[in-house]
């Protein structure tokens, strides 16, 4: 036969991509992007005739490291309902061979495009907030989701955040791990390096250490889990994640190009929890939240020690209207008893 | 929602069948064979086009040495000394046809070559006018790096040609010539300018039996194409490495 040119192979190897969707409910759409472990496409389900994200593997087999992944990971969103968590809705092998799992289709924008749009510190704050109660809720649950970064958060055309890609969450404990079968992928890749002697493709992102295997992304995974301590990581992982993750919101430029100076308390903040030491780091992400909530009313943080002069320029903001009615309300009386003296 | 254990639409995909190195090794004489098949199938010409580039041979010689090192690979069961654990494959058995070619070159000194070397039967010619655009100029041969990418392009050429050898026979075991014509003329003409629409006027056709036409040929490419790369995989490991490679899943 004719060679095939660099063209036509360029071309079989798009075409060899897409999933095979006979036999399922679902209707390829489109392309959406690519992960780490394969390709996430919009679908349209027929039966309930609406759009789902469609994840599925690169390659077939149901046995191996990744569709392991795939699959635990969509088992522990199945148990992470919270209006934070981007939902599941299925979960199955395609006709090729190939894991997949269906979630919601989220319209909607990455945190690091969306946030450029957002002027105001407060906003942020209150978006960021809401991350917070996703990754709390999910620790209830005894999962750490171990690669919170803006990458994976998406907001919504209502503000809505959802926090997405959860294949290398840790289960902790309890009723979840049990629950989620399926090996850890750490564990897994961990074991298949000592049985083969070098490093999996599909883990190239990650660093092989005394300890374990590293996942995560520089700059946003705590120095135990850049360590690959695997066993020792907890609920503070993730406080430096989130940690990081307040720094770039508070950090990004507006569309004015205007970078905020951040203020000692937010910086206090910001500093305890990406603490090198994860002893000094908030002990769970409620204590984080509160602090920040607790910014946004005008009240001391827990991070911070204020000066007495701090205290004042802070509860002059707190109750600055009310300040200057008092002031006004002063000078009005100081004038009118000047005016009526003479 | 579906049970996970439950497979939508079945699994059509094959499953593990004895790999060629295990074939190769094994004292069965009808498995050897098989296995000497297939790889030759899968690598013969970047083989053959790496000894032209690489030990920049005439074409007559570089096909003697290709031969020669096919049979020499079953005579001297040299997959025997192949780990899995430590390398590709395929840079193996590059390594292996460089010190091939090297003893080749101290034993032509004492004794001309092709004297008792069995000869298999290889479209050397088809191998020659594909690199009718490689210069051999000894200057301009690539470095080591770029030969091993060479190698593996080669490879990946040579697997993709196989695979569409094989749906093309099996479009034609279904009747369904009119679907590998298509899949021709989109997929493998290069044609910039193809789309849907014209091929639909072409055939005198709807477009969704284009569009259904082309989706299910590329997923007998791709099935043929994963079937043969299982084939040359130690591991299942190994297999699903070599397929993120193959496809450019890694790159992308």
């Amino acid at each position: 036969m004719k060679s095939l040119s660099d063209k036509a192979i360029e071309r079989l190897r798009t075409g060899a991509e897409e999933p095979d969707l006979a036999g399922t409910r679902y209707r390829l759409l489109e392309r959406i992007a690519r992960g780490g472990m394969g390709v996430v496409y919009a679908a349209e389900d027929e039966k309930l005739e609406r759009r789902v994200a469609l994840k599925v593997l690169d390659v077939p087999g149901t046995d191996g490291d990744l569709a392991n992944r795939l699959m635990r990971e969509a088992r522990v969103l199945a148990r992470l309902e919270h209006p934070g968590i981007v939902p599941v809705h299925d979960v199955g092998t395609l006709a090729d061979g190939r894991v997949f799992y269906t979630m919601k289709f989220v319209e909607g924008q990455r945190l690091d495009k969306f946030i450029e749009g957002v002027e105001s510190m407060q906003d942020r704050l209150r978006l960021f907030l809401r991350i917070c109660e996703a990754a709390a809720f999910a620790h209830t649950r005894g999962v750490l989701h171990r690669d919170l970064k803006p990458a994976n958060i998406m907001v919504g055309p209502f503000g809505e955040v959802l926090v997405m890609d959860w294949g290398l969450a840790k289960i902790l404990r309890g009723e979840a791990a049990s629950a989620v079968r399926g090996a850890d992928p750490e564990a897994t890749i961990v074991e298949k390096l000592k049985q083969t002697g070098e490093e999996s493709d599909s883990t190239k992102s990650s660093v092989i250490t005394g300890h374990g295997t590293v996942m995560g992304t520089p700059g946003y995974m705590s120095p135990e889990q850049a360590r690959g301590e695997v066993e020792v990581l907890d609920a503070r992982s993730d406080i430096f994640s989130l940690g990081a993750l307040l720094r770039f919101i508070l950090a990004q430029k507006t569309p004015a190009e205007f970078t905020p100076r951040l203020d000692r308390s937010l910086e206090a903040i910001c500093a305890k929890a990406t603490a090198e030491q994860r002893d000094s780091r908030y002990s769970a992400v409620q204590e984080l939240g509160q602090d920040v909530s607790r910014y946004l009313d005008g009240l001391a943080v827990g991070a911070h020690r204020e000066s007495i002069f701090e205290k004042a320029a802070r509860f002059y903001r707190r109750y600055r209207f009310f300040i200057l009615l008092i002031l006004a309300y002063l000078a009005m009386r100081i004038i009118l008893l000047l005016v009526l003296k003479r | 929602m579906s049970d996970d254990n439950s497979i939508q639409g079945g699994d059509r995909f094959p499953r593990t069948r004895w790999s060629v190195i295990d074939a190769a090794r094994s004292g069965d004489e009808t498995e050897r064979v098989r296995a000497m098949d297939t790889l030759c199938a899968a690598y013969w010409k970047p083989v053959y086009k790496y000894v032209r580039l690489r030990w920049n041979r005439p074409a007559s010689d570089a096909q003697d040495l290709t031969q020669g090192f096919f049979v020499q690979l079953i005579e001297r069961n040299l997959l025997e000394k192949f780990d899995l654990a430590k390398s590709h494959l395929r840079t193996y058995l590059r390594l292996c046809v460089d010190s091939f070619v090297m003893n080749e070159e101290k034993a032509a000194k004492r004794l001309k070559r092709g004297g008792n070397v069995s000869h298999i039967a290889l479209d050397f010619a088809g191998a020659e006018e594909e690199l009718g655009g490689a210069t051999m100029d000894p200057a301009s041969i690539p470095s080591p790096e770029s030969l091993e990418d060479f190698f593996e392009k080669e490879w990946i050429r040579g697997l993709f040609e196989l695979a569409v050898e094989d749906l093309r026979k099996h479009c034609e075991a279904n009747e369904r010539e009119r679907t590998f014509r298509l899949f021709e003329e989109y997929d493998l003409a290069g044609d910039e300018n193809i789309s849907y629409d014209k091929l639909a006027a072409e055939y005198g056709i709807p477009v969704t039996d284009i569009t259904n036409a082309l989706s299910w040929a590329r997923r007998e490419f791709r099935r043929g194409a994963l079937e043969r790369l299982r084939e040359i995989c130690g591991s299942e490991e190994e297999f699903q490495r070599e397929a993120r490679a193959v496809f450019g899943w890694e790159a992308k």
